[in-house]
């Protein structure tokens, strides 16, 4: 008994959890224009998504989507991977100062990050558009590059960049033949971070994409939702989204489970050796 | 400019951090090819100078000449010299020959001689087919031999060893030991090498360089410092010693433990405190006989492999410590000879106290950034800086640093035989020494307080 509630439990749990996901993805296998109605199973959504059966405005936005999201990740990953390597070289107390400055952005509310960042251009006569929104985007993924950064470098033999320099490595050489490829597993689990945060953002983008009609993703089904419905093909998009975030989950999980796996085994063969 | 042997000359080196003296005015010549070792407890600088001559860190002031060209701005990557770390250090993403032969590609030498230049540095450290495995994999001594590989395959005119085999398990590092000092002779390349076990650096060295707190203690052979070390401090630290107050009499004639010895030393004037240095195997123990020149009780006696290590109280309170072959059962009365060549009479380094201070009134003075009362003074204006001086047994140490009237921490520890002598390091940085018969512990926090009438107060006549 005690069991069977354990066990119902969490199943009522996940499928809170899941359920709306789900609902969004059975319905976009059929055709009905108001979410609800299944009115027989059909791919036509997923037709008319790629041959152009939807506005230029949703293309747009996602095109305008993807690119500011690569962009915004590759120069956050850029700057937080240079931030982090300084950091890690302060002395204890300036790097829990700068630390605790670096935390401040990632707890401040995206409503706020996006008010101050629309009168900060706004204040500096900047025109908004493109540019402010990925200056945006730069501005609150770096943070979380820094933090996905921070642990691997401290784990890291302080003396193996000065072993480089000392074999002969110009300091730039040392960076990139020894301390990069050191920090490589935590650029890349930022860079996703910062790409998936940039992807599904709403506040911050609202307020620095101007008047110029810039939409993303997520302005844009905002808009629509309220002009009277969601156009119905945003349900196989969802669908599409979802599925490719799962797959770069499960790839980085796999990365992250061989990568304990083989810290494991090496461990274990020290152990052997150092008993012979 | 003559050229001289000296491969590498460090001369008036400082290195300080804004809250300490790392380095105080440190000269030091190495020779071409010789091994030399640089000893000390922790904290005295040994790393601090090894990283100053690899480039890691910068002096604050002096100059640093290696093969007679300054290295003031040269940057690590471009000189002469290869590091060995305490820590391996070696990079994790390369397997053991990439390793080795990262300076080699850095320097673009030619491929196939990579090749032999790998392959002959892995069979140096004992390490032949290991190429292809991955350095994680290796216990610490087979890390620690590829990194001594990854040095030496850059045939540099100086390799610096930072406590390469600390992290090593005795057996091992005692046959690491020896391979380096074969290493030394084969590869005629000069070892700077730094450690803090006084056994390594004896068995290793040509030349022993002993540092405390940042300053040059004595640089010598093994067997010069052993023999004749320069202060209580370094007779302490290599070796067991007997270190004991005694008074110069006159060339050949020194006193301690109220009685007179012949001794070999001349040259420190009559009626001179200074201190004696017998080391443990150099007092000869027998059975209470005529011939004895002192006598004692056995205290105790462990028996230490070779030989048996015995503390032998004197009826006047002195403790000596003895190794010998022998052995005698503790409460056994015994008499005691020392041959005049085995005592070593050192000057003392200070016979007492002197700080600077600030005189407040008559009866009060200003040093170690509090007030002291002191002897009364005549003839000194209020407010002047004054040299005040105190006896080492005239200080009390309190267990509470707010019992005293200044406060500090104990920083070294030398047993005289009936007493011990610290050294108190106060808040303000004045050093202080003291005689007690009191047990401390290194690194104890004290209060400080003075026998107000053995504050002599003098004042500083300008230049």
């Amino acid at each position: 008994m005690k069991r069977l509630l354990s066990k119902g439990y969490l199943l009522l749990l996940l499928v809170m959890l899941y359920a709306p996901i789900i609902i969004i993805a059975i319905f976009s296998f059929t055709e009905s224009r108001v979410l609800g109605n299944w009115t027989g199973f059909s791919t036509e959504l997923y037709t008319s998504l790629f041959s152009g059966g939807v506005s230029d405005r949703l293309i747009d936005a996602i095109q305008n989507t993807f690119l500011i999201a690569l962009t915004a990740a590759t120069v956050s990953t850029i700057l937080g991977t240079i931030a982090a390597i300084g950091i890690n070289d302060l002395r204890y107390r300036k790097r829990r100062a700068i630390n605790f400055v670096n935390n401040i952005p990632i707890l401040n509310p995206d409503i706020i990050t996006g008010i101050s960042l629309f009168l900060l251009f706004v204040s500096m006569g900047i025109s908004q558009g493109y540019i402010t929104v990925i200056l945006a985007h730069i501005a609150f993924c770096t943070p979380y590059v820094v933090l996905s950064i921070m642990p691997r470098l401290v784990q890291m033999n302080p003396n193996i960049y000065e072993a480089a320099l000392d074999l002969g490595a110009t300091p730039m050489q040392a960076m990139r033949r020894v301390i990069i490829p050191e920090i490589r597993p935590g650029m890349i689990s930022g860079f996703i971070l910062a790409f998936t945060l940039s992807i599904d953002d709403f506040a911050v983008t609202i307020f620095t994409n101007g008047t110029d009609g810039l939409e993303t993703l997520s302005t844009f089904i905002y808009a629509d939702a309220r002009k009277g419905g969601l156009t119905p093909e945003l349900r196989a998009l969802s669908t599409i989204i979802l599925v490719v975030v799962l797959i770069l989950l499960v790839v980085v999980n796999y990365r992250s489970h061989r990568q304990a796996k083989r810290a494991e085994e090496q461990a274990k063969q020290i152990k052997n050796y150092s008993r012979r | 400019m003559v050229k001289s042997n000296h491969i590498i000359e460090i001369s008036n080196v400082t290195k300080s951090f804004p809250d300490k003296v790392v380095l105080d005015d440190v000269s030091l010549s190495v020779k071409q090819g010789e091994f030399l070792t640089i000893l000390g407890p922790s904290g005295c600088g040994k790393t601090t100078l090894l990283r100053l001559i690899a480039g890691f860190n910068s002096a604050s002031s002096g100059k640093i000449l290696i093969d007679g060209k300054d290295m003031t701005s040269v940057p690590p990557h471009e000189r002469p010299v290869n590091t060995v770390f305490q820590r391996y250090a070696l990079f994790p993403n390369y397997n053991v020959y990439d390793n080795i032969a990262f300076g080699l590609k850095l320097k673009k030498v030619d491929k196939k001689e990579i090749e032999q230049r790998v392959k002959r540095a892995l069979k140096m450290v004992g390490m032949t087919d290991y190429e292809h495995r991955d350095v994680q994999s290796l216990s610490g001594g087979q890390q620690q031999r590829v990194a001594i590989a990854r040095a030496i395959v850059n045939r540099p005119q100086v390799l610096l060893l930072d406590e390469p085999l600390a992290a090593l398990d005795l057996k091992m590092r005692k046959d690491m030991q020896m391979e380096l000092k074969e290493m030394h002779s084969s590869l005629g390349i000069t070892f700077v090498y730094v450690t803090h076990d006084q056994e390594e650096a004896l068995t290793l060295s040509d030349t022993v360089v002993v540092m405390n707190e940042g300053v040059i203690q004595q640089i010598g052979s093994p067997t010069d410092i052993y023999n004749e070390p320069c202060n209580a401090f370094v007779a302490d630290f290599i070796g067991e010693s007997n270190i004991l107050n005694a008074t110069m009499i006159r060339d050949g004639l020194v006193e301690f433990m109220g009685k007179e010895f012949e001794c070999v030393d001349t040259g420190f004037g009559e009626n001179v405190p200074v201190d004696v240095v017998v080391r443990p195997e150099d007092v000869y123990i027998i059975r209470n006989a005529e011939a004895a020149m002192f006598h004692g009780t056995v205290r105790s006696c462990i028996f230490k492999g070779v030989h048996y290590e015995m503390f032998v109280d004197t009826p006047d309170g002195y403790e000596i410590q003895i190794q010998d072959y022998n052995s005698f059962e503790p409460g056994t009365e015994v008499g005691m000879m020392i041959k005049p060549a085995d005592i070593h009479v050192m000057r003392k380094e200070r016979t007492e106290n002197h700080v600077e201070g600030k005189l407040v009134d008559a009866t009060h003075v200003e040093i170690l950034g509090e007030e002291f009362e002191c002897a009364a003074v005549e003839g000194i204006e209020n407010g002047a800086t004054v040299d005040v001086s105190f006896g080492f047994s005239d200080v009390e140490l309190t267990d509470d640093p707010d019992d005293g009237i200044s406060w500090g921490t104990i920083r070294f520890i030398l047993y005289k035989g009936d007493r011990y002598h610290l050294t108190v390091r106060t808040d303000e940085g004045d050093d202080i020494f003291i005689d007690t018969h009191d047990v401390w512990e290194d690194l104890d926090e004290v209060g400080i307080k003075i026998r107000p009438e053995a504050i002599k107060v003098t004042a500083i006549t300008k230049a």
